[in-house]
């Protein structure tokens, strides 16, 4: 190695160093603040040194908040459940629709076939509040606000159309030939679907999978509306934070390290599926 | 004789929509394949071929007309009900599983033992030379090679119609040349019906029983490759099939005793003035070419001549060639020489290809291949002279395109 290859290969190294601190400093950051109280987290200047407290997380853990203007029940696990909960079942729902509705727009021409899949990608760019208020209305008027189905169903419009273009992409990767190979030898086109294409794109409906339940996790503007304390998730649940003693910054950081863990685990297993789905294409060859 | 076992009758397939078809691919095809026949569906990119073997695998919807599989109409019933094998032009080989699982694939529901299918397998690895590559997945294996496992999976089901879709595409020539022998030889051990796609004729003739040669959707002819080269049904079948292939001339018929002049021929010997003789008039040239039609019947002979026109066709072998050079432009050519080669044309292009020469000539402007089993050694631009026999000629009717005479005998 030259002292040119040595220099260039210092340089890239700092700017990965660069970029990974910009991206991580905050986060860091928070992790620091959910350690402090509100009083070390305020003070002027800034300052990294402290004596870490764990108070927040057992006023989350706990449900309880104890501020000098008393004390104030927090339904923080309650939240996270809901969180958990309303993006498991949507990105199931939206996978048990979106992986058989993928195939068919993937292999088959039909009627209006380009015009639907668009329909449904539009739901991604349309701005939420855009439905909200007919949504809303109407939720109320058949007993579905405030309810787990409705939220689920509400979430469709954030997962499926993510699901179906994702895993439509997959599919149209796999060339119908093996499909026909497999069919030719006895077998139905169910069962093709069922062990050949899903089998095959399974890489790319985790990885789609994985995308649609962040997007449900992050969602918040649909539970604000829809949902009552008891189906909040954690992005709405947070506002509770915001008390009238002031704003516990402490809290709230405790509350962001500990939504981010379930997606931050998911992630991680999920990751082999997401490498494998990335080195399809040499498979193929 | 065997009975038929595959029958495509007036089949038929639109794409677009029947009612306002954007592309009518296969118009009307019949075939009836006998047990134990190969058959080969050859013709170029876009002719349908493949179209017609995919509706025969149940890939594509019949528009109209009937296929049946011994005696049973397949046609409405999806492919793994046909009971057919097919080796795909893309190979469409499983990705996880091994070589030796792909083949052995379709064995895994047959009622043999284990050691029976293992041989089965090993059999077949022998026969395409792949033993080496059978712990290895489809990934890491070359594109040949992947056909060729592809081929042995369509092969060990030994199904009641194998199809083939290109089987050879991707193999190295000395590799094709060796499995088409040892291909064949497997099909015919195991009475294996088969059909086979290629647009290569060596491979159809080497392969195939009988060959359908397809242009547009269309059948031009279903014949053995030795009846394809000896009487080409039409024009399009005449001047395809051959390597190199005839080479095609509008032509005129006119009788012997018309005087020479009148046509203006630039070159050429009529036939003996006041005999019952007719003569070829080359009509697309610079100036027409005149030469007596010689060696045919005289019942032949009035018939071309109250067709008028029409289109004729030589093989290259057929063309002969004088051995003595040509004579220059405008200079006399002997009496004895005129009568045996009354035609002279330029080299354009001369090819020694270690066996025989391809020799491209200009007979006044009009293209003409001939082929000579020797080493040619005059050059580019040298004038040779040479002979069209009449008796050797393919003629094809101008309107219809079908050949109306083979070397002389004319086709009822």
């Amino acid at each position: 190695m030259g002292g040119g290859a040595i220099l260039r290969y210092s340089l890239h190294r700092l700017a990965i160093l660069l970029v990974v601190v910009f991206f991580l400093f905050p986060i860091f950051w928070i992790a620091l603040m959910s350690l402090q109280t509100n009083e070390s987290i305020l003070r002027i200047p800034p300052s990294m040194v402290f004596t870490p407290i764990f108070d927040n997380y057992q006023a989350l853990i706990t449900g309880k908040l104890i501020t000098q203007a008393g004390s104030l029940d927090l339904p923080f696990m309650k939240n996270l459940f809901n969180s958990f909960f309303l993006s498991a079942a949507s990105v199931a729902v939206a996978l048990i629709l979106g992986v058989p509705a993928a195939y068919a727009f993937a292999r088959f021409k039909f009627r209006l076939g380009e015009n639907i899949a668009f329909t449904l990608l539009s739901f991604r760019f349309a701005p939420p509040l855009l439905v909200l208020l007919p949504l809303s209305l109407i939720y109320q008027t058949i007993g579905l606000d405030n309810s787990y189905v409705g939220l689920i169903w509400v979430y469709q419009l954030i997962c499926l159309p993510l699901i179906l273009w994702v895993v439509r992409s997959y599919f149209e990767d796999i060339s119908p030939e093996i499909e026909h190979a497999y069919r030719i030898a006895g077998h139905n086109w169910g069962q093709s679907f069922l062990r050949i294409a899903i089998p095959l794109a399974r890489p790319g409906i985790a990885a789609a999978g994985l995308l649609a339940f962040i997007f449900a996790w992050n969602n918040f503007v649909f539970a604000l509306i829809l949902a009552s304390a008891d189906k909040q998730p954690v992005t709405v649940g947070a506002l509770a934070f915001v008390t009238a003693s002031g704003i516990q910054y402490g809290q709230i950081a405790a509350a962001i390290i500990l939504s981010i863990l379930p997606t931050l685990l998911l992630a991680l297993y999920a990751q082999r599926y997401l490498v494998e789905g990335l080195s399809l294409g040499a498979v193929k060859g | 004789m065997t009975d038929t076992v595959l029958q495509l009758a007036n089949v038929n397939k639109y794409f677009g929509g029947s009612k306002a078809p954007m592309l009518h691919a296969v118009r009307d095809v019949s075939l009836d394949i006998k047990s134990g026949e190969i058959i080969a569906l050859l013709g170029s990119s876009g002719c349908g071929k493949t179209t017609t073997l995919r509706m025969i695998a149940g890939f594509e919807q019949v528009s109209s007309g009937r296929i049946d599989l011994g005696g049973r109409a397949i046609h409405d019933q999806p492919p793994g009900k046909r009971g057919v094998a097919m080796a795909f032009e893309g190979y469409s080989l499983y990705p996880p599983l091994t070589v030796r699982e792909n083949i052995g694939f379709a064995l895994k529901s047959s009622r043999l033992v284990k050691s029976q299918q293992q041989q089965q397998i090993d059999d077949i690895a022998h026969l395409l030379e792949i033993q080496a590559i059978m712990g290895r997945y489809p990934s890491s294996i070359s594109a040949g090679q992947q056909q060729r496992v592809s081929l042995g999976r369509a092969l060990i089901r030994r199904a009641a119609v194998t199809l083939l879709d290109e089987p050879m595409g991707q193999l190295e020539p000395q590799l094709r040349a060796v499995l088409r022998g040892r291909l064949k030889k497997y099909l015919r051990e195991h009475g294996m019906t088969t059909v086979l796609v290629t647009h290569d004729q060596t491979e159809a003739n080497a392969l195939a029983d009988r060959i359908a040669v397809m242009e547009g959707g269309v059948i031009h002819q279903f014949a053995s490759p030795a009846e394809l080269k000896h009487r080409p049904a039409t024009r399009f079948v005449a001047g395809f099939i051959g390597e190199p292939p005839m080479t095609l001339f509008n032509a005129e018929f006119a009788p012997t005793h018309s005087a020479p002049g009148q046509f203006a021929a630039s070159q050429g010997q009529t036939g003996r003035a006041g005999g019952n003789g007719c003569d070829i008039i080359l009509t697309d040239s610079e100036k027409k070419i005149r030469f007596a039609a010689t060696g045919l019947s005289d019942a032949v002979t009035q018939r071309l001549l109250a067709l008028g026109t029409a289109t004729i066709g030589i093989r290259p072998h057929d063309v002969r060639l004088s051995q003595v050079p040509g004579p220059g432009p405008g200079s006399e050519q002997g009496e004895n020489s005129a009568a045996e080669f009354p035609l002279t044309a330029a080299i354009t292009a001369n090819q020694w290809l270690g066996d025989q020469t391809h020799l491209a000539l200009s007979l006044d402007g009009l293209p003409l291949v001939a082929v000579v089993h020797r080493p040619f050694h005059q050059a580019v631009g040298a004038r040779i002279s040479l002979s069209l026999a009449a008796d050797k000629l393919h003629i094809f009717d101008l309107a219809t395109e079908r050949a109306v005479l083979h070397h002389g005998v004319w086709v009822s």
